[in-house]
């Protein structure tokens, strides 16, 4: 199995990142009215079946990949062969 | 169980980098600091516990939230359960905050520079172990070091800790120097033994260092781990 995690940082959460990424593209001409910078995480995990997977990375999301006080996050898993 | 020098343990983490500074103030204010490596599965007898600034496990992920999974952490959890004194500095604070230990998060600095300069701080209360020997609206000169010490917390969460009297430290007006919600620099637990704060107050225990503001909190540190009611069981 593959699991993607994207992690957000949660709406209305000041994300000076995201704040200068904005800046920068306007600066090259790409007036955006927001950005916001998260991060991707890619896993490989052992499981036979999606829903296994998918409760597994839900417990690592909540443990460890994402803090729940100023993130979010989505997960997709998908079976590899 | 009193000692005549409290015994204090450090806990070096891989990429501490202010472990041998904060032993060595310990040490100059009359405590026993003992090295505790990470990878401890327990702690040595000790009065109480320093995590150290650095940067461990590279800041991976998050800064903290590598290192709260290390073995010497569940001991550490367990020490401040039992009511010990943890004191967590810089990275130290961010592991805490990570641990669950300590309320909040710190964030990147709303600058995005690293900041490394003098800070001013003021002390919001002194009836706890970590502040006693200050005296409420004193301004503390001690360094900070960090790319990531902006504390968050949400506008509900820092009303309640307002409430409970848990900010012990702000910035002075006009000195934050990284965009930390109502200008908190240090935080202690609900139940006053645990407190984590950006400044290094080890770097600032001699009149070479530029400034001896921070030798009144390790110094109110050590009186409080040296205490019985405070020291391990």
């Amino acid at each position: 199995m593959r699991a993607t995690v994207v992690v957000r940082p949660k709406p209305g959460i000041l994300d000076p990142q995201g704040e200068a990424v904005r800046d920068s593209l306007s600066k090259l001409g790409f007036p955006v009215a927001g950005a916001r910078v998260g991060r991707i995480v890619e896993l490989e995990l052992e499981a036979s079946e999606l829903a296994s997977a998918r409760a597994q990375v839900e417990r690592m999301c909540e443990q460890l990949l994402a803090n729940p006080l100023i993130e979010s996050y989505e997960i997709e898993v998908e079976t590899v062969r | 169980m009193t000692r005549a020098k409290p015994r204090i343990g450090v806990v070096v983490f891989p990429g501490s980098n202010d472990d041998r500074d904060a032993a060595w103030a310990l040490s100059a204010l009359g405590g026993d600091p003992v090295s505790v490596w990470h990878a401890d599965e327990g702690l040595p007898a000790v009065d109480g516990v320093v995590l150290p600034g650095g940067f461990s496990y590279g800041d991976y992920l998050r800064p903290g939230s590598i290192a709260r999974f290390s073995p010497a952490m569940e001991a550490v959890r367990a020490f401040a359960a039992d009511g010990g004194l943890v004191l967590g500095i810089c990275n130290g604070f961010q592991i805490l905050c990570e641990a669950g230990l300590l309320p909040g998060v710190l964030r990147r600095n709303a600058s995005l520079r690293f900041v490394c300069r003098d800070v001013e701080v003021v002390v919001e209360r002194t009836d706890t172990p970590f502040t006693d020997r200050c005296r409420t609206g004193d301004h503390l000169r001690i360094p900070v070091k960090h790319g990531e010490g902006s504390w968050f917390a949400t506008e509900e969460l820092l009303a309640e800790l307002q409430d409970r009297r848990q900010i012990l430290l702000r910035y002075a007006h006009g000195d934050n120097p990284n965009g930390s919600v109502g200008e908190v620099a240090g935080v202690v637990n609900e139940s006053g033994n645990v407190f984590g704060l950006m400044p290094h107050p080890e770097h600032a225990i001699d009149p070479l260092l530029g400034s001896c503001d921070g030798a009144v909190l390790l110094a109110s540190f050590l009186d409080g781990a040296g205490r019985p009611a405070c020291a391990a069981a």
